[in-house]
């Protein structure tokens, strides 16, 4: 594998987020853990890559990986690691950041030893998340000494110092990204691999027990490693100064990706100015701050999203007594909103330097496209299971869900998705719903959703006995994010055996006494259920378990058997159109004259179009009845 | 090498795009070349609309910008529609011919514009090569080679600061053994579609 190679000064092609891992190990990785979500997954699933094939070929890893239960557990168990002197990474989604920010912001006033780098990956635009919020708060927020990297080569650089710096500074260091790093590949070029620790020794220290007096005296020291950090920032090989052209007063501060439209653009648009790159930013380099306020006129502020940095120069300036004019977001010229590119940057610098746009844009087309929305596959097993609620529930009925596949059932014909706010959030709103209002609940949540957050408001529900029907998708993976594995299958995320969580049993559990475990595929029993179920009064849940078809079809071809497509007898087939139009899978399509037809080269075989076809009309290909 | 080169690959889901712009990413590097790589997809799901950026030479930004891609090769033609604020009119063009039919329009809630319309639009806005990927892919051997087509018909164009040997070579060496023949005669077949016209 290209990325455990030890030559240091090989160029290779890898993606930002897998050069994230690549620092890892350049730095003697002991401990990585996770809980998946884009666009931060593929830094673990490349140690999960890893430390699989060195299981195949019966190989120890020289590092321990996990798919932690959630990222509130990913930061508890390498944070430990890290306190017994062992170097640890823990990567996340943004949101994910919420999730284990109880234990981060505690964490810091503790402090580690063995150095521990905090993966953030923000999602500026929102491309595959609920939100675009902005992690650089929690740097600022929790005190944690952070990292912005503007290319992949940079990314492994600040990974492998970073655990310096942490160790150093004896606190988590967040390395903070945004899908436009984890989503490009760039050139690299690999250092030495260094060798891992192995095994921590804890020391007990009292210390580690924050109790109100114990936190009453970390807090002070934590301040105290920050100033630490502020000066280390200041000496920072990550913060530096480029001059474009011949400067003439005019400086840009900017950090992570917005510094390559900056360098570029700058270059393009013959401006002269001095560019103050951060990438150590926070604590930002206070004196080079004020050094770079004195000899500038104005200054011009380029960061996506929110005005952090905008409004730590202000204070500066502030203190300064300078007059200095100040552009970015406050002055109009940038936005809150979105990710930046090429375009936005050349349209803000064009207003402010005067100088001519460079990017000019074609007309737009008249023509109307179609739209090609995300849909779930063709043999999914979520279809089948909102089939069958829908044919079992009242049409005022409320489905509160949640995050993952499955949310695609927001899209017509189904509609089965009235309110998301988080990850977990869908058995909590039931019962607020409950509560509420007289209509009947339906909730959605994936298995790997149920593990993560979706225990504690089962609880809640059986406790207060609200009336309520909470579904657990069970397709035995962490299908949106890339299949990766989660507590309910028998192997973890190294390749090696591990104990498989019975999503009934735990709901069984938790006191849940309506417990009703069906097929998807098997849908008019499955719409029985969801009668009951509903008849039921008081908390019942649902477990619809049937494997992502993805997998099944994966490991079906694995093992040579053949998958059946299906096809419709025209001469059987009323054009009663339930299958194109109720059922919807995507594989179906108008030919002429209204006839329908199945897509052989998208169909998966899963055959529930044949079971809902009143008319017996659809039958796998090639096999005679 | 001096300047830029912008290209945009782009096409549904399941065609292959991403592949495709990651072996120009490998060929570059292999040629000393500075490059960058980024897809831009929204929910990987597939049937979606899929859109990746390879930029080569004096860059940073890491996504082409409106109006200067030096070619945009789609391996669906509305794809190659859907990112023409890309296009100047000095871009060329590569398309398949064959439309991919998104779900919305198959059952009824949209439509897929008339094909021949979509053609002359493509050719208002840049230099148009069209050729039958879908076909020359099965001649090779298979569909899913149909990118690599692409990679050939690119390789055909001036655009790349390499010679089409060298995109072959990194091709070959991604490839399991098996495939190697099938995917020389995709690439082979993409070029010479282009060279044709
Ligand atoms: C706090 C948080 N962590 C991670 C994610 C990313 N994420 C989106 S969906 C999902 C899980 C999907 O798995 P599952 O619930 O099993 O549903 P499936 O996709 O398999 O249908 C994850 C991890 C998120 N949105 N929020
Ligand atoms: S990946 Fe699996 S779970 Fe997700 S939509 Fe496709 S079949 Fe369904
Ligand atoms: S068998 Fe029917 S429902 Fe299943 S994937 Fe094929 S066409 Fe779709």
């Amino acid at each position: 594998m290209e990325i455990l190679e030890d030559k240091p000064g090989k160029q290779v092609l890898l993606l930002g987020n897998e050069a994230i891992t690549r620092g890892a190990i350049e730095a003697g990785i002991d401990i990585s853990t996770t809980y998946p979500g884009t666009p931060s997954s593929e830094i673990a699933d490349t140690f999960s890559l890893i430390a699989r094939s060195l299981t195949k070929q019966k190989k120890e890893p020289s590092f321990y990986f996990e798919y932690s239960t959630n990222e509130k557990v990913a930061l508890e168990v390498a944070a430990a690691a890290s306190i017994t002197g062992l170097r640890a990474l823990t990567c996340m989604k943004h949101v994910g950041l919420n999730v284990a920010s109880d234990a981060f912001m505690t964490y810091l006033y503790v402090g580690c030893k063995g150095g521990h780098i905090i993966v953030s990956a923000d999602d500026p635009s929102c491309h595959s998340s609920q939100n675009e919020q902005d992690n650089r708060y929690f740097a600022l927020f929790g005190n944690a000494p952070m990292l912005e990297p503007s290319t992949p080569d940079e990314a492994r650089e600040m990974t492998r110092i970073g655990f310096e710096l942490s160790e150093e500074v004896k606190l988590p260091v967040l390395l903070r990204t945004t899908t436009r790093l984890n989503h490009i590949r760039g050139r690299i070029e690999l250092k030495k691999i260094q060798k891992p620790r192995g095994k921590g020794h804890f020391e007990k220290d009292p210390m580690l027990v924050t109790v109100p007096a114990i936190a009453r005296l970390q807090h002070p020291i934590l301040l105290k490693k920050i100033k630490q950090a502020e000066k280390i920032s200041e000496k920072s090989q990550f913060n530096k100064i480029i001059n474009v052209g011949k400067p003439n007063g005019w400086g840009i501060v900017t950090s992570g990706v917005s510094y390559n439209y900056v360098k570029e653009l700058a270059d393009d648009m013959k401006l002269n100015v001095r560019i103050l790159k951060l990438g150590m930013t926070h604590p930002i380099p206070n004196k080079m701050c004020e050094d770079f306020i004195k000899s500038s006129k104005n200054i011009v502020i380029v960061e996506e999203l929110e005005p952090i940095l905008e409004n730590q120069f202000k204070v500066i300036a502030h203190d300064l007594k300078s007059k200095i004019e100040i552009y970015g977001k406050s002055s109009g010229h940038f936005s809150r909103l979105y990710e930046y590119n090429l375009d936005i940057v050349a349209d803000a610098f064009s207003k402010i330097f005067k100088v001519k746009n460079p990017i000019i844009k074609p007309k737009e087309s008249k023509i109307t496209l179609p739209s090609r929305p995300p849909a779930l596959c063709p043999g999914c097993p979520h279809r089948a299971t909102y089939y069958a609620v829908k044919k079992a529930a009242p049409k005022t009925t409320i489905y509160p869900t949640d995050i993952g596949c499955y949310t695609l059932g927001k899209a017509p014909p189904y509609e089965v998705a009235d309110l998301l706010l988080c990850m977990g959030s869908n058995a909590g709103t039931a019962c607020g719903f409950a509560v509420a209002t007289d209509q009947k609940i339906i909730s959605f949540m994936g298995d790997s959703t149920f593990f993560h957050s979706g225990i504690p408001p089962i609880i809640d529900a059986v406790h207060h006995d609200h009336d309520v029907v909470i579904t657990v998708l069970d397709n035995r993976t962490t299908a949106m994010t890339g299949h990766q594995p989660h507590p309910g299958n028998d192997f973890d995320g190294m390749g090696r055996p591990a104990k498989k969580i019975l999503v009934e049993d735990v709901v069984k559990g938790c006191g849940v006494k309506h417990i009703e475990i069906v097929d998807p595929n098997k849908i008019k029993e499955t719409t029985e259920a969801f009668k009951r179920a509903l008849a039921f009064k008081g908390p019942a849940v649902v477990v619809s378990k049937s494997p992502c078809i993805l997998l099944e079809n994966r490991d079906k071809k694995k093992r040579g058997e053949k998958i059946y497509v299906y096809e419709i007898d025209q001469e059987k087939c009323e054009k009663c159109k339930i299958c194109i139009s109720r059922f919807s899978c995507p594989s179906f399509y108008y030919g002429e004259d209204e006839t329908i037809l199945i897509d052989s080269q998208q169909c998966n075989g899963c055959g529930n179009c044949a079971d809902i076809c009143p008319f017996e009309a659809i039958s796998p290909k090639g096999v005679k009845k | 090498m001096k300047g830029k080169i912008n290209i945009i690959l782009t096409g549904v889901g399941g065609q292959g795009v991403i592949t495709a712009a990651n072996i120009l990413g490998k060929a570059a590097l292999k040629e000393k070349v500075n490059v960058f790589v980024s897809e831009v997809h929204g929910m990987a799901q597939r049937g979606g609309s899929v859109n990746c950026s390879v930029r080569m030479g004096n860059v940073s930004g890491p996504l082409v910008s409106s109006g200067t891609a030096d070619i945009i090769i789609s391996t669906e033609p509305i794809e190659a529609l859907r990112y023409i604020q890309y296009s100047n009119k000095n871009t060329k063009i590569i398309t398949d011919i064959n439309p991919v039919i998104p779900y919305t329009v198959s059952v009824g809630m949209e439509k897929y514009p008339e094909i021949k319309e979509v053609f002359n639009e493509l050719n208002k806005y840049g230099e148009l090569y069209k050729i039958d990927a879908v076909k020359i892919s099965k001649d090779a051997g298979a569909l899913i080679t149909k990118n690599i087509v692409m990679l050939g018909a690119l390789a055909a164009t001036d655009v790349l600061p390499f010679k089409p040997e060298n995109l072959l070579e990194t091709i070959l060496e991604n490839i399991p053994t098996k495939f190697k023949e099938m995917n020389k005669k995709a690439f082979e077949g993409g070029l010479k579609a282009i060279k044709k016209y």
